[in-house]
């Protein structure tokens, strides 16, 4: 079983992601973007960073990447496939989700822990959780307000999975930082296979870091690896 | 005679001096390119004419020193195969003229310093000095340069750690940026920047150069602004950070490749420097071919190409037989890279432009044989005056009420507002984040921790500049201690007005002075520093401003290090250090309450300082809170713990006088029992309870209270 | 009466753009093999009282010279579209 971690040119947290996945017992594979071929990756993941620089638009220029095509085939197929801040973007960007993520109300880069609160366990991000379970993890983000032209029908469809809240686990607008629409930071598609969130799991996995809440998020997604390979 | 009537030489910046120089070393008049590389090369920024006969006074040997000053990166030992790069940079007067892009490129330019050496990036720090946020532009110039660190250093993918920062009228026409990086590397992966071998190519990598501050170093960084200087604006390099990370991730693939003999960054005076450098350290020369560097203007003069400083570019020399492998290597990382030269037996430098030679000098002397200047200096007349005049000592005040107005000032209060900017949390390293004291990292699959901090004051300097530069390097010294770490190597920043003034002269010669006998207390090796100097604006020079980059190492490190914020119910309060000394020139108190800076800072002892800190770096290993008293005295660093921990205190038998001191060299720890075991003086002060920062019949304040006001310190002026 | 402006802010020529650097890059890649250059700037739409449209017109030069645009590295054209 292997997850194949994509590094575009200006990613910058793949080593961090490997580094998570590794405390799980997970193998990985650096894929660079220009590699069209994905064969033999049994789960995909897009870490964070600035792929392009994030100009033009975050995502916009990666979503053209070679690798893409194969991603997108993957994930049609059912493979499990997980974007991390910047990889939410693109992935947002590339349609394999919905939305796109914008500018933070304040317009300032926001680097600090903040609280999630899960809200479906049916999503390879969130299976190993519970629902309304609160988590402490990064944010680390100057785009990661959500919009959406369909928000009602991500709402009801359930594919919300984790909303910002505060340490109680109340989402109040004090405890959402950045101004996402309805709290929402980290979403799943239709088919449950693909999941994007904008804060970094990897960052909460180990004590010394301050939290190891992220690893039920990572766990989460290698737990769908496996079985999604038997 | 209007500035375009004047002479060339003028126009460039030199003097007639410099001028004759030149012809003598040539042996002939120079040609207008040649006449550009030295007006560049030969510029304050670039050669420290007015500063090299001082910095010898820097001890900078030390068994685990590997490379010392004059390489572009200072290098220590970390044992293990572990090395550590080490370098701090100013980048001022460009912020001035635009703050966004003269931050952001400041950032650039020292992470070059750092990849340059073989070494990954893993940190930045950036000290930064303004004028008041009460003023409009200056809170334009704050948002700015905080802007452009954050902008430049997330996207690049360095986190950027830690800084400090300092509000002074001095500094509203002339901030101060200086940005501080550390690298991380294995011995086998050292890269130097000497060329050797007739014939290696030398290969330009980067960006294609562009009319990027032509001239910025000479024109911006080694004069002072006037009104009207608009002439001058222009010249403004943009920073591309996405192009900066792709050339890091290629060149640190050529090192582990082995593929490159030396490699330099090219900074200010671009191209003339690098390949001047790189040749004259090797003992070798260069030919050089204009018309085979990557342009992004098409119709550009030789000089123009050669005095470029267009951002991310670096200059490798490369073996011929590795040149294609070098070249498809670049285009895998998706940056552009030519063939822009080769290594000569030497010594001249020669650049050819459309076939003809366009210039031929020397390699080496564009930085052997600028100028050495022994400037005048005088201490200024006015100083016995200004230490007479002694701070009153705060007695029998309402320090509660005094802490309102101290937490308030936005040099002591939270300053998340700029820290939360900076992605600080990328490589999974950080294990003490902004806002304690020293940062402190971890090197994964190793026991070695890593602490910098970064530390100026400039009231204390301006008051007496040896003593204040000496406790600016055992302040520095402290916060790494305060970590578990054993202050290890310093590189600095010595930011001055303009050195045609004799008392400037003064004081940056009294500064390095201070800081050398500190260093030299401490057995640190200095291993790199800058010098920004001309820092004045309508004749007014900025307060003199050194600021140290401390770096600590510890291994191993606390297995729970302390933290501002792991202070508990029932914890006793200690102070250990020296006895107070009644120490409120230069002080918080007196800036911030009486409007005033005078008084003669005390001396600190080298064999006081030596002690605070070694007991400071072992009780690091058991004390789960340890803080260094400094600006505001106990006052505001017990209101610091109160406030990031969320408990109160009860302070028992201490007068403001007391609390609000500030003598050097004391720390704050809290156990969990009532006893502290460390060989150093040390009092019981207190206990951590309850909700109130509890002074007793020097006032109380709740934490609530002082947090909404520590909390809003920069916030409500930014609005 | 309302009066409507459009402010293209462009970057002044000769300086790094990375933007359109990337962007350029990106088009070819693509196979938009023809592009030549590309430089990024902004369009603001704005439109605001005033008593005629010469001097609606010159308090938009004012808002370009104080807030709009970054003499330093940028220019400004004003397109009145009322």
């Amino acid at each position: 079983m292997s997850i194949a971690v994509v590094v575009f040119p200006g990613t910058n947290c793949e080593h961090d992601i490997v580094h998570a996945l590794s405390l799980v017992g997970a193998d990985t594979d650096l894929v660079w973007h220009t590699d069209a071929n994905l064969a033999g990756a049994d789960g995909v993941i897009l870490p964070g960073g600035f792929a392009h620089g994030d100009y033009l638009r975050t995502g916009a220029i990666a979503r053209f990447s070679p690798v893409m095509s194969e991603v997108a085939r993957l994930a049609d197929s059912g493979v499990p496939v997980l974007g991390i801040c910047n990889g939410f973007q693109i992935l947002c960007e590339a349609g394999l989700l919905p939305g796109a993520l914008v500018a933070n109300a304040d317009l300032k880069f926001i680097c600090r822990p903040i609280h999630l609160r899960v809200e479906s366990t049916d999503s390879v991000l969130t299976r190993a959780a519970d629902v309304g379970q609160v988590l402490q993890v990064p944010l680390n983000s100057f785009e990661g307000n959500f919009v959406a032209d369909d928000i009602n029908r991500i709402e009801t469809g359930d594919d919300v999975v984790l909303r910002y809240c505060d340490s109680s686990g109340d989402v109040t607008s004090s405890g959402n930082p950045n101004g996402s629409t309805n709290a929402i930071a980290g979403i799943t598609n239709g088919a449950r296979n693909v999941a994007g969130l904008m804060p970094h799991p990897e960052r909460a996995s180990e004590a010394i870091l301050g939290s190891t809440d992220g690893m039920v998020l990572v766990e989460s997604f290698v737990e769908s690896v496996r079985m999604a390979t038997v | 005679m209007t500035a375009k009537e004047q002479p060339a030489h003028i126009q460039l910046g030199m003097t007639d001096g410099e001028y004759q120089r030149v012809i003598d070393v040539l042996g002939r008049e120079p040609l207008a390119a040649e006449l550009a590389m030295y007006s560049v090369m030969w510029s304050e920024h670039c050669s420290y004419k007015s500063s090299r006969t001082h910095l010898g006074r820097f001890t900078s040997e030390q068994p685990w020193v590997v490379v010392g000053p004059g390489e572009n990166a200072g290098v220590v030992d970390l044992g293990d195969g572990w090395l550590a790069a080490l370098r701090i940079e100013s980048h001022n007067h460009p912020s001035f003229v635009e703050p966004y892009q003269g931050a952001a490129t400041g950032v650039g330019g020292i992470l070059r310093d750092i990849f340059t050496m073989g070494a990954r990036p893993v940190g930045v720090w950036d000290p930064l000095r303004f004028g008041p946020l009460d003023e409009p532009h200056n809170r334009y110039l704050f948002e700015g340069v905080v802007s452009g660190i954050a902008g430049y250093g997330n996207a690049v993918g360095v986190p950027t750690l830690g800084g400090e920062v300092e509000f002074a009228d001095r500094f509203a026409k002339n901030p101060l940026v200086n940005v501080m990086a550390l690298g991380l590397l294995k011995k086998e992966q050292l890269v130097l920047s000497a060329a050797s071998g007739v014939g290696n190519k030398a290969i330009l990598l980067g960006n294609a150069t562009g009319r990027d501050g032509i001239g910025g170093a000479s024109i911006l960084a080694s004069a002072s602004f006037e009104e009207g200087d608009e002439e001058k604006r222009p010249n403004v390099q943009v920073g591309d950070p996405f192009e900066e990370k792709k050339l890091i991730e290629a060149c640190l693939d050529l090192y582990e490749r082995g593929l490159v003999v030396a490699i330099q960054d090219l900074g200010a005076a671009g191209i003339s420097c690098a390949t001047s450098e790189v040749a004259g350290n090797g003992g070798m020369g260069m030919d050089v071919d204009l018309n085979r560097v990557h342009v992004r203007e098409h119709d550009m003069t030789p000089g123009e190409i050669l005095m470029s400083e267009s951002q991310e570019r670096m200059l490798a020399i490369v073996t011929p037989e590795n040149e294609a492998e070098v070249l498809q290597l670049a285009d895998r990382w998706e940056i552009e890279a030519s063939t822009i030269g080769e290594v000569t037996e030497g010594p001249q430098l020669r650049v050819f432009a459309d076939g003809e030679l366009v210039a031929e000098v020397p390699a080496a002397s564009l930085a052997d044989d600028a100028p050495k200047y022994q400037r005048p200096m005088e201490r200024p007349t006015d100083l016995d005056d200004l230490w007479a005049d002694m701070p009153p000592t705060p007695v029998g005040e309402n320090v509660a009420n005094l802490l309102r107005r101290l937490l308030d000032d936005p040099a002591l209060g939270d300053r998340s507002w700029i820290s939360d900017q900076y992605d600080h949390m990328l490589f999974l390293n950080t294990v003490i984040e902004p806002g304690h004291n020293g940062s402190l990292m971890r090197i994964k699959g190793t026991t070695k921790g890593l602490a910098v901090s970064t530390d100026g004051d400039s009231f204390r300097t301006w008051l007496d500049p040896r003593r204040g530069a000496a406790r600016i390097v055992f302040e520095a010294a402290l916060n790494v201690a305060v970590t578990g770490a054993r202050p290890y190597a310093v590189v600095d920043n010595l930011n001055f007005g303009n050195p045609e003034n004799p008392e400037v002269m003064w004081q940056l010669s009294e500064s390095i002075e201070g800081m050398a006998l500190a260093c030299d207390e401490l057995d640190l090796p200095v291993v790199g520093g800058n010098v920004s100097l001309y820092n004045q604006t309508d004749g007014v020079d900025i307060y003199p401003a050194p600021v140290v980059g401390m770096l600590g190492f510890c291994d191993p490190m606390p297995l729970t290090p302390p933290r501002l914020d792991r202070a508990e119910e029932g914890m006793t309060i200690w102070v250990i250090g020296p006895e107070v000394e009644n120490d409120f020139a230069g002080s918080a108190y007196d800036r911030v309450v009486n409007g005033a800076v005078r008084g003669r800072p005390t001396d600190v002892e080298g064999d006081v300082a030596r002690r605070s800190i070694a007991a400071a770096a072992s009780l690091a290993y058991t004390v789960p809170v340890l803080h260094d008293v400094s600006a505001g005295g106990l006052a505001v660093a017990l209101a610091e713990i109160a406030i990031k921990s969320d408990i109160g205190f009860i302070i028992d038998g201490l007068g403001s006088a007391e609390l609000l001191d500030e003598t050097p060299l004391r720390v704050i720890a809290l156990t969990p029992e009532d006893e502290l075991t460390t060989g150093e003086p040390h009092r019981r002060i207190g206990t951590m309870t309850g909700s109130l920062l509890d002074f007793g019949d020097a006032g109380s304040i709740s934490i609530a209270e002082a947090r909404a006001v520590w909390a809003n310190a920069i916030p409500r002026r930014m609005h | 009466m309302t009066y409507s402006f459009e402010v293209m802010i462009r970057r002044k020529p000769g300086l790094s753009d990375p933007e359109g650097a990337t962007t350029h890059k990106a088009l070819k890649d693509l196979g938009f093999s023809t592009v030549e250059d590309i430089s990024f700037g902004r369009v603001i739409t704005i439109s605001l009282e005033g008593s005629d449209e010469a001097t609606a017109q010159q308090d938009v030069e004012a808002m370009c010279e104080k807030l709009l645009a970054n003499p330093v590295i940028e220019s400004y054209a004003i397109v009145a579209t009322t």
